[in-house]
């Protein structure tokens, strides 16, 4: 009886009854997943266009205003012609700082809604989506990097970097922006409102600050010293800066590369227990 | 299937042929744990439209995101599709659909670009994820929609492209979770919904719905299973479950104002503003016509009468009336446990 039920449906689809071949077809990978989510991500920030332009303005303001407002006030040192010279990779820093802070906002936005749910459902899993939008981060913020290293040769900013040396500081740049941006996308399961996640991210966007980006650290105080010099954005500065400038940098690129990597992981694993905390 | 209530509805169909299947679900959430799902059982045959009725807070959503594996149960067992949802999630994942009570969509895609890119996410190569997403947009009245953002679309438009990103990628005739798909919308868009729902089981679809909307349930559903605090308190067809409160109603339009007052100790049923009053009855003519002799012996007084069986209404209200012995005859209230129709008698 129960095999002429079965039998009675079309044999191209799949047998929904209790003895169900175990096997309804593979599913994508993830690796699909995180491209299509990739895509949308991109999609839905480039229709955002109040956030886009914002998240490319806001670079060149900070730059122009820490060369032209506070610039002739710090004093860096004879090793720098001119002070857009020095602050350039701070400048870096801190949008792509800013940069990954969106992704808070958006992972959180998806969170609120149902879409998340739409996902599981099609069996894909947290991680990806979370690829996603750090892939979407990713171009975003190389996009605002591209404009500030842009505007920075329009007033006066000339590197002597190697090829070499451009290749390190691209791929010191772009770990940093991914690790930024996972931390923020954790930030952003973290936080019950996108409001929240947006107030959240603040913090870690001032991150450069207290570091060698706008200001030698000899110049903090005493107390200070500790942390500027051992905080994960100060050995990223003295990368791009020395290879900038073409100056010599021994091992502080592989110093960054490390910090990088080490809160990347931490960044994936928070998220991951984060999403599944989320979504139980 | 333990249950005392005759749950068992559905077992005509036999084991290989149930689509769903849950025994002993429960669940807690919270703190101080609160039970939200106290024991679920379920079957539901296969090509069949089945409907959880319950208030808010009932358990429906529950239920159903532990059947579609968005939610694990604290203990019982559940197989959709023949798969385990536990140990064989991806599994059942690929064999159903869900469509949850909030939109699942992005705000700012199109509505096509929101179908492809679900059609991707469940393999299907570029050409055929656009293929798909255009038949379905065709399918659900969305294709002159299909280029705006989401955000413009109606209610009834997000609903329905809610419904085609759930069919997306599952093989027809699948398996349907439609968690309160009418909630929030207009007369209309709910009445094109039911449309798009009769017209999944017309194709053989099993769907498991939860709705608020008795008339909803009566509609769309071969059985309907009541919900109330995390237990099923009685599951059939809409007939069964009228017949569980019994009888019919006599509705009599009344001629004065003293008519009215006169009789209206012994309805059930009152609307003063038509000076209407519902009686109780077995439905029999013989009783309905000893009954009108009774009340109105010179013929002067009934302009009209009507006969209805009980609704839906009355079972849900008599069902759920959370213990306490159903109020008294207010305005609403049902023929609870049918009193003997013809009690007082004095006049």
């Amino acid at each position: 009886m129960s095999d002429t039920a079965v039998q009675r449906r079309s044999p191209a689809r799949r047998p929904v009854g209790a003895e169900a071949v175990r096997d309804p077809g593979r599913g994508p990978g993830p690796l699909t997943h995180t491209v299509v989510m990739a895509a949308r991500a991109l999609r839905i920030s480039s229709r955002n266009t109040d956030a886009l332009i914002t998240s490319l303005a806001l670079p060149i303001m900070l730059m122009l205003i820490f060369v032209y407002l506070f610039g002739g006030a710090i004093d860096t040192g004879t090793d720098y012609d001119s002070y857009v010279m020095y602050v350039v990779p701070g400048v870096l820093l801190l949008s792509a700082g800013f940069g990954a802070a969106t992704t808070a906002t958006a992972v959180s936005e998806d969170m609120k809604g149902g879409i998340i749910d739409r996902f599981r459902s099609l069996d894909v899993g947290g991680t990806p989506v979370l690829a996603g939008h750090v892939a979407a981060s990713t171009v975003r913020n190389l996009l605002a990097t591209a404009l500030v290293f842009g505007v920075a040769l329009l007033i006066g900013f000339r590197p002597a970097a190697t090829w070499s040396g451009w290749l390190v500081v691209a791929v010191v740049l772009v770990a940093y922006i991914v690790a930024l941006s996972w931390i923020s996308a954790a930030i952003g399961l973290l936080a019950r409102t996108p409001e929240a996640a947006s107030g959240f991210t603040f913090f870690m966007s001032l991150l450069p600050y207290p570091s060698s980006a706008f200001v030698p650290t000899e110049k903090m105080p005493d107390w200070l010293h500790g942390f500027a010099g051992h905080q994960p954005i100060t050995p990223a500065i003295e990368s791009l800066r020395g290879l900038l400038l073409g100056q010599d940098v021994g091992d502080t690129p592989w110093i960054a590369l490390a910090w990088a990597a080490g809160l990347l992981t931490v960044a994936i694993g928070a998220s991951g227990t984060l999403f599944r905390i989320r979504t139980r | 299937m333990t249950d005392p209530s005759g749950i068992t509805a559905g077992a005509e169909s036999g084991g290989a042929t149930r689509t769903i299947e849950a025994y002993g679900l429960t669940k807690s959430y919270g703190k101080p744990a609160v039970r939200v799902l106290d024991g679920i059982d379920l079957q539901v045959g296969r090509g069949s439209v089945f409907a959880l009725l319950g208030p808010n807070g009932a358990g429906k959503t529950t239920t159903v995101r532990i059947l579609a594996t968005l939610a694990e149960a604290d203990s019982g067992t559940a197989r959709v599709a023949g798969y385990d949802v536990v140990a064989e999630r991806s599994a059942v994942r690929r064999s159903i659909s869900l469509t949850g009570q909030f939109a699942a969509v992005d705000e700012t895609q199109t509505g096509e670009e929101n179908l492809r890119m679900m059609a991707r996410l469940t393999g299907q190569p570029r050409a055929a994820a656009r293929r798909r997403a255009a038949e379905l947009l065709e399918r659900f009245d969305l294709t002159t929609a299909a280029r705006r953002p989401v955000r413009t679309y109606s209610g009834g438009m997000r609903r329905r492209l809610d419904l085609a990103a759930g069919l997306v990628g599952s093989p027809e005739p699948g398996v349907f979770f439609l968690d309160e798909p009418t909630t929030g919308l207009d007369p209309r868009s709910r009445r094109e919904l039911w449309a798009v729902v009769r017209e999944l089981a017309v194709r053989g679809a099993t769907v498991l719905l939860t709705t608020q909307y008795l008339e909803e349930a009566d509609r769309l559903a071969d059985r309907i299973a009541l919900l109330n605090r995390g237990r099923i308190v009685a599951d059939g067809t809409a007939a069964d479950l009228k017949s569980r409160v019994g009888g019919h109603r006599l509705d009599l339009v009344l001629t004065s104002d003293e008519a009215y007052l006169r009789l209206a100790g012994r309805a059930v049923h009152h609307s003063p503003e038509t000076l209407t009053l519902g009686l109780p009855t077995d439905g029999s003519a013989a009783q309905v016509r000893a009954l009108l002799d009774e009340i109105d012996p010179a013929g002067h007084e009934i302009e009209r009468f009507s006969l209805h069986s009980a609704t839906l209404d009355d079972v849900f209200l008599d069902l759920t009336s959370n213990a306490a012995p159903s109020t008294p005859t207010t305005s609403n209230a049902t023929p609870a446990p049918a009193p003997a129709p013809e009690a007082p008698t004095h006049v």
